[in-house]
């Protein structure tokens, strides 16, 4: 069981129970495929940097989770099924990356902002 | 020799840059957060163009990985490709 991540933009256009539907869908997959999630982490709406598919904000989402390799290639087609998802996007995580993020969010002050002071 | 050139007895004292030292290194910070915008924007200029190894003074290895998370970050929309006044 490997460590992903994926955050997914939708559409600002979708209401906040489409939003929750979305996200329930994705981790009724995941847990029906024999995943576990470990963080789901709604960002809400964000402006983007840039418009894309011509809009200026999206719903950002970003979940954390274990899944046998296979298992993202069905989430792959899931996701570019869905047409209310602007932009997704995976992440392997390596050991230091889960370390950093349980550490960030158990809230210990972490290096990089220990870099930045 | 030329006549207003000036020789001087003992070199002149130039300035020391400050000794440029890798950041990730020094705080131990073992992975490049692609979500951290704020963290990223360190290492981008005005135009949102990402900083050479020589300015930013990271090592060769974290460079690679700062600039494989701004890239993730642009992907998704966090930071912009090219803007300007990014600061």
């Amino acid at each position: 069981m490997k460590n992903y991540e994926m955050m997914v933009i939708f559409t600002p256009v979708l209401s906040d129970e489409e939003f929750k539907a979305a996200q329930k869908r994705y981790i009724d997959l995941l847990t029906a495929n024999g995943g576990e999630l470990v963080h789901s982490n709604p960002w809400g709406l964000k402006s983007l940097a840039y418009p894309v598919q011509k809009k200026t904000t999206g719903i950002y989402w970003v979940v954390e989770y274990k899944a046998t390799a296979d298992f993202n290639q069905k989430l792959n087609v899931q996701i570019h099924r869905d047409e209310q998802v602007l932009r997704h996007m995976y992440t392997a995580l390596d050991k230091y990356a889960v370390e950093y993020n349980a550490k960030k969010r158990s809230g210990v002050q972490s290096a990089t902002e220990k870099a930045e002071a | 020799m030329a006549k207003n050139e000036i020789k001087y007895l003992t070199a002149i004292k130039t300035e020391q840059p400050k000794k440029k030292y890798c950041r990730f290194k020094k705080y131990g910070i073992r992975y490049v957060d692609y979500k951290d915008v704020e963290f990223l924007k360190k290492f981008l200029n005005e135009q949102g163009k990402i900083l050479p190894r020589r300015l930013t003074g990271n090592s060769l290895k974290y460079q690679r990985k700062v600039t494989d998370a701004i890239k993730k970050a642009r992907q998704m929309a966090l930071l912009p490709y090219v803007t300007d006044l990014l600061k």
